[in-house]
């Protein structure tokens, strides 16, 4: 006999704010009519702490200290044992999306070190002769909109050989200028990372311009913290040798999941940067880095 | 059976003409006849007018059209034709997710007008193709290995390789063909689409993308440099597919439970359809690669309907300023091609982002000359013109989509910023091709100026005046330039070395030179054409273009007096060397020749240049030469020797024909369309001699039936032989050639023992006495009138074919032979009669030259005599077997039909052996019942006659035979 249990949002894209309902039905298919021991729904907000390989060591003692944090949980029985007829069921829920106490709904995000996820999860009870079947289903939490409003500051940035801080030989350096402007470095997560880039000259030709898109996040307590960068994405803005004295447009989309509005608390830190690449032929790798603030409206 | 003594019924031919005549009665104007014209004069079709009537809804006169009951019971329109007007639309909206609607939609948004992109591909695969090794470098993983990671600092080495890991679960890490020809490469794109849809069609979305990806990937690849634009077009194809396969399932997913409109609107659209929309957008940005992204989110372009209003108007810019990342201008001017392309068939309107795109191309153009380019070219061994040739299709398209319904002033402007780029070639060449041919044409002086202007090693000129010279062909430069134009023009294309180039140029200029000047300035062109293809022989490898040449003359000189009269005409069509490609084109000219000579012609020139041409078109023919083929040169042929005509000259004519003999002897229909044509003259002649030959025209006509005779025995094929024989032999007689007229006839009957029992009809083996047994009934019929010869005996002729019909090998089972000697019974009837059924003035036949001697007529009799003996020998042949019943009955019956038709029947014996043939043909219930019934009424009929009632008497002893 088999049973397929599922839990279908309401919204397509299983997005929501604090404060709203998170509605949807759970839908049971059974050919024959089924009986059980009573069927719950289960919603919980985790952040989950991980540390990394190379700060294991060093922290090894506080590493199993690292514990999930609990958002929000909440438990509720959407039928008592008995009987489910056979064909297509589908049973309404509804959890309103609140906190307890002072808790914040943090937003999804899924970094290395750091996720913060929503879950929702439908459990069965059934006989002891069948085994319980359960379901489980992540909904996204955007975090409410930020109050203040964002006023873009662009950023102008020049790189030349000079300007460059931790190359060994400076001589070495082929003579190049670079100039460009961030539109921004205070982002709306939803809209696009923009700016412009010149080169004005290089003497070795390019190979490649990048935007490397890369996430710092930092975890601890009192006795001490770990920082990791990584990097979430790459993107390609120029290939070869571009022609001198063009703009070249910076251009990045914000994937989903993999960000959320940069984030500082007690226990952990998630920061966003973005890194300017520039690979030339002769594989010299010159790199501009521009923290970013990012922010929901 | 006793010999039965034959008398022919004596038949006064003219009574009987009367009798059979109907009675006619005049039909007055006014009366109603079924036959007469009908002839409406005022019809008014009121649908609807009055309901339910049936009458007056049309008025008409004259009587005849009654009103079409049908059409004047309905109100309006019927409900079956109103069903399906409402049905139509609703059949297309449903059907509009699939291809159908689609199109029309991009038509309706382009315009046909528009050279659409399907055209220009096969032309771009044709031409850019190369012989060197390719290679495809697939990485259907991530790109491991492959530049170590550009953030040193940032990314740890362990989360990469896990995540490259998963990617690469799916299929082998990475994939490199080495050593592929183009079809290979070809083939490989191919399989990759194929692999395309299938991984879709499994659902496999992420697998799809991967190979877009990828593919897209190839087109960075600049190795064999002059493969690229057939590589962009191969990999466009698969970022259409693409492009088309996300379209289409975003739509279905909408569809439900009702079908998208054309027009949808963001509102239209369900979240999940956005939702799934908008992840393959962010799918999409994150893709590693400039290029690729670039291309698959260009691909997939049209999905941003799905997702807001100004989608579209918002992207394309905005793609179009990251092409600027692409470093190699090739590339990157392929990209924006590709882009224009994709723009003009999602959103036609939004021409801002063309010419955008056509700018930067123009701001990055320096690169071309930049270092690395220049390197690559050395690397590969190619030469800059070659290289800057890959270019054109590229930019042709992108100006083609700017040009196209652009204002004047827009096209001016570009012009413009071209030329401030130091004219630069490249661009001129594109301007030419993709602005409309009239704007170039009106401004051509201007054009030829910048062309000279043109730095001489970057493009090759002669590719520029070509394209110039494709401009002003179809399009009309100012009258009072274009001779300037030409002189210009040629000036510049005369100079071009390479044989191959100049006739490439040539060609297109003959258009022009065709389209604007007379004979004068084309034979010139002809004239320089024949000095640089003939060195070396050179012609030999541009034989395209020289048959282009030769079509392109005659769409426009169709008045072959004028194209003849041409000097360099025929020294030209000497170049054509290779025996197919000559006959080719000596084909191209009959049919036009054919198709526009409206009115026969003496003309000596074109007489002269037509035999040539014809000539070599039959020389062509040999032992392989295919029947077909055969026959299409033969009907080419003889369209020619139908429009030759030298009027009152028969003379002239005759000796054309003559010489045409000697031309043609291969092709057996020529030789007979031949012998017609003579035939025709010598009764030509004799109408324009009323039928009164002048020694002189006798002495013709004799020449004409010499010429037949002398022709005829050249043919294979034996019926024709002999049916020309027979033809032939008849206009000599016409003419009063008694003497060749008979030798015609002897000939076709010493021809008649060697016609084969069976021949072949359009490739099946038949029997030919159907055949055989026609001609000798034409044959017969033609015998009464020719006279006997003088010094031969009686009935000679006569004789001679039945002594040959006697000797032929006939089929054993068949009665042909019988049939032949009933089928003569009636022409020695009519021999004896006193005077003929017919006979050819001025011709005296036997009825005058025996004038009814009794000896004459016991001769015919003999005869006769001896076929019934003969005939009746065989039927009792036949009655010997049962089988054969049927067809003694049969033969019985027609025999019986002779008698009753030719002889005479107061003769008791005749009587007779005619009652017992009826008895015969009855015997076994063969007969048919009808017919026999209606003979008998017939000969009651007959026997009601005067000088018949000897019939009535005979009537009574013939019995019907009844079936039970």
């Amino acid at each position: 006999m088999s049973v397929t249990l599922d839990i279908r949002l309401k919204r397509a894209n299983k997005v929501y704010h604090e404060g709203e309902l998170v509605a949807g039905v759970i839908l049971l298919v059974c050919k024959e009519p089924l009986q059980h021991h009573g069927v719950s729904l289960n919603l919980e907000g985790l952040v989950n702490l991980q540390l990394s390989s190379k700060s294991v060591g060093v922290f090894e003692a506080f590493y199993n200290s690292v514990k999930p944090i609990q958002l929000i949980s909440s438990n509720i029985e959407v039928a008592k044992a008995g009987k489910i007829p056979g064909g297509k069921t589908e049973i309404p829920f509804e959890f309103p999306l609140n906190t307890k106490g002072n808790k914040v709904l943090y937003e999804t995000y899924h970094g290395v070190f750091v996720n913060i996820q929503y879950t929702l999860r439908c459990d069965m009870k059934r006989s002891l002769l069948a085994k319980d079947l359960s379901r489980s289903c992540e909904f996204i939490v955007h975090s409410q909109p930020q109050k203040a409003k964002v006023v873009p500051t662009p950023v102008n940035f020049t790189i030349t050989p000079d300007t460059l801080q931790n190359s060994r030989e400076r001589s070495a350096v082929p003579k190049f200028l670079v100039r460009g402007k961030l539109d921004a470095t205070n982002c709306v997560i939803s809209q696009p990372l923009t700016g412009e880039l010149v080169v004005e000259n290089s003497d070795v030709p390019i190979k490649s311009i990048e935007l490397q898109l890369v996430r710092v996040e930092t975890c601890g307590c009192a006795e001490g913290y770990a920082r990791d960068a990584t990097e979430i994405q790459n993107i390609q803005i120029a290939e070869g040798d571009v022609c001198h004295g063009l703009p070249i447009p910076i251009y990045m989309v914000f994937p989903r999941l993999f960000i959320c509005p940069t984030l500082e608390t007690t226990n952990f830190k998630v920061e966003f940067e973005v890194n300017v690449v520039m690979v030339l032929h002769d594989d010299h790798l010159i790199t501009e880095n521009f923290p970013l603030k990012l922010c929901r409206v | 059976m006793a010999a039965v003594q034959w008398r022919s019924s004596g038949r006064s031919y003219d009574a009987e003409l009367q009798r059979c005549r109907p009675e006619f009665a005049p039909v007055d104007f006014g009366d109603y006849h079924p036959l007469k014209a009908i002839t409406v004069t005022d019809t008014k079709t009121r649908r609807g007018a009055r309901k339910g009537s049936t009458s007056s809804s049309c008025s008409s006169s004259s009587s005849s059209v009654p009103p079409d009951p049908l059409s004047s019971l309905m109100d309006g329109t019927d409900p079956l034709s109103m069903f399906a007007a409402a049905e139509t639309p609703a059949i297309t909206h449903s059907a509009s997710a699939g291809d159908l609607g689609k199109k029309k939609k991009e038509e309706e948004a382009v315009g046909a007008d528009f050279e659409p992109w399907s055209l220009k591909r096969g032309e771009i695969l044709a031409r850019f193709t190369t012989t060197e090794k390719l290679s495809i470098n697939l990485f259907m993983g991530s790109d491991r290995g492959k530049a170590p990671s550009p953030g040193p600092s940032a990314v740890s080495e362990k989360v990469r390789t896990r995540l490259e890991e998963l990617d690469d679960l799916e299929e082998g890490s990475q994939k490199e063909l080495l050593n592929l020809s183009q079809q290979d490469y070809a083939n490989r794109i191919e399989e990759l689409n194929q692999s395309l849809k299938e991984a879709w069609s499994s659902d496999q979305k992420v697998k799809a993308l991967k190979i877009v990806i990828q593919c897209s990937k190839l087109l960075s690849d600049t190795s064999v440099i002059q493969f690229y634009p057939s590589k962009f077009v191969l990999i466009t194809d698969i970022l259409d597919t693409f492009g088309r396969l996300v379209f289409d399932r975003i739509w279905t997913m909408c569809s439900d439970p009702r079908t998208l409109p054309e027009s949808f609107t963001v509102d239209d659209v369900n979240d999940t359809a956005k939702e799934t929309c908008l992840n393959w957008f962010f799918k999409i940005a994150s893709i590693r690669e400039l290029l690729p992204r670039l291309y698959v989110e260009a691909a997939i372009l049209k999905c941003n309907r799905f997702l807001n209003k100004s989608g579209i108007q918002e992207t394309l810019p905005r793609l179009t300023a990251m092409i600027r990342g692409i470093g190699d201008p090739l590339v990157a001017a392929y990209a924006r091609a590709y882009l224009c392309r994709v723009g003009m068939e999602v959103a036609p309107q939004l021409k801002d982002s063309l010419n955008r795109n056509f700018f930067d191309l123009l701001g990055s153009f320096r690169q071309i000359s930049s270092e690395s380019v220049q390197n690559q070219l050395v690397l590969q061994r190619v030469e800059v013109p070659e290289y800057l040739t890959l270019y054109s299709p590229a930019i042709n398209w992108i100006l083609q989509c700017i040009a196209y319904r652009a204002p004047e002033p827009l096209l001016m402007e570009m012009m413009e910023r071209c030329k401030k780029l130091g004219n630069n070639a490249l661009l001129l060449n594109s301007v030419m091709r993709a602005f409309r041919a009239e704007f170039v044409a009106a401004r051509a002086t201007d054009f030829i100026g910048m062309i000279k202007d043109c730095d001489e090693a970057g493009f090759p000129k002669h590719l520029l005046f070509g394209s110039l010279g494709r401009s002003v062909a179809c399009a009309d430069p100012p009258e009072s330039e274009r001779l300037t134009i030409l002189n210009e023009a040629w000036k510049v294309v005369t100079k071009v070395r390479s044989p191959q180039d100049y006739i490439n140029c040539a060609e297109i200029w003959v258009e022009f030179t065709c389209r604007h000047f007379a004979k004068r300035e084309v034979n010139t062109v002809l004239a320089d054409i024949i000095k640089h293809m003939t060195p070396d022989r050179a012609f030999e490898d541009a034989y395209p273009q020289l048959q282009s040449v030769i079509r392109k003359i005659l769409t426009y000189f169709q008045d072959f007096s004028v194209l003849f009269s041409m000097e360099r005409f025929l020294p030209f069509l000497d170049m054509f060397q290779k025996d197919s490609v000559r006959v080719e084109v000596c084909r191209s000219i009959m049919e036009v020749f054919i198709k526009n000579q409206v009115d026969p012609t003496r003309d000596p020139v074109i007489l002269n240049a037509m035999l040539h041409i014809c000539k070599t078109m039959h020389d062509s023919v040999n032992a392989l030469t295919l029947e077909d083929e055969k026959r299409s040169l033969s009907l080419l042929i003889i369209g020619f020797i139908r429009m030759v005509s030298f009027g009152r000259d028969f003379e002239q004519q005759l000796s054309f024909c003559v010489e045409a003999r000697a031309s043609f002897c291969n092709l057996e229909s020529v030789l007979v369309q031949l012998i017609h044509t003579v035939n025709t003259l010598a009764m030509e002649t004799s109408s324009v001699m009323r039928g009164n030959h002048s020694r002189k025209t006798a002495a013709f006509v004799r020449a004409c039936a010499a010429y037949s005779f002398i022709t005829v025995p050249s043919l294979s094929s034996i019926f024709s032989r002999l049916s020309l024989y027979l033809l032939s032999g008849q206009v000599a007689l016409a003419n009063q050639c008694l003497s060749q007229a008979d030798a015609f006839l002897k000939a076709a009957v010493s021809l008649l023992p060697d016609v084969p029992r069976s021949i072949t009809v359009e490739g099946k083996l038949r029997s030919s006495e159907s055949f055989l047994l026609d001609f000798i009934n034409n044959f017969l019929s033609t015998l009464l009138v020719v006279p006997d010869h003088p010094e031969h005996g009686v009935l000679y002729l006569v004789r001679g074919l039945l002594n040959m019909v006697q000797d032929y090998s006939w089929e054993e089972s068949s009665d042909a032979k019988v049939r032949v000697y009933i089928s003569a019974l009636p022409l020695l009837a009519a021999m004896s009669q006193e005077s003929y059924l017919y006979s050819i003035p001025k011709v005296d036949s036997n009825e005058t030259l025996y004038g009814g001697d009794p000896k004459f007529l016991s001769e015919i009799n003999k005869l006769c005599e001896t076929l019934i003996g003969q005939i009746l020998d065989q039927l009792k042949t036949l009655g010997r077997d049962e089988q054969s019943a049927r067809r003694q009955a049969s033969m019985a019956f027609s025999l019986f039909g002779v008698l009753l038709a030719h002889g005479d029947l107061r003769n008791n014996k005749l009587s007779q052996l005619f009652v017992n043939l009826w008895n015969l043909s009855q015997k076994h219930g063969h007969s048919e019942t009808r017919v026999s019934v209606r003979t008998l009424d017939f000969l009651k009929l007959q026997s009601q006659q005067a000088d018949m009632s000897h019939l009535s008497e005979t009537v009574q002893r013939l019995a019907l035979q009844t079936r039970t």
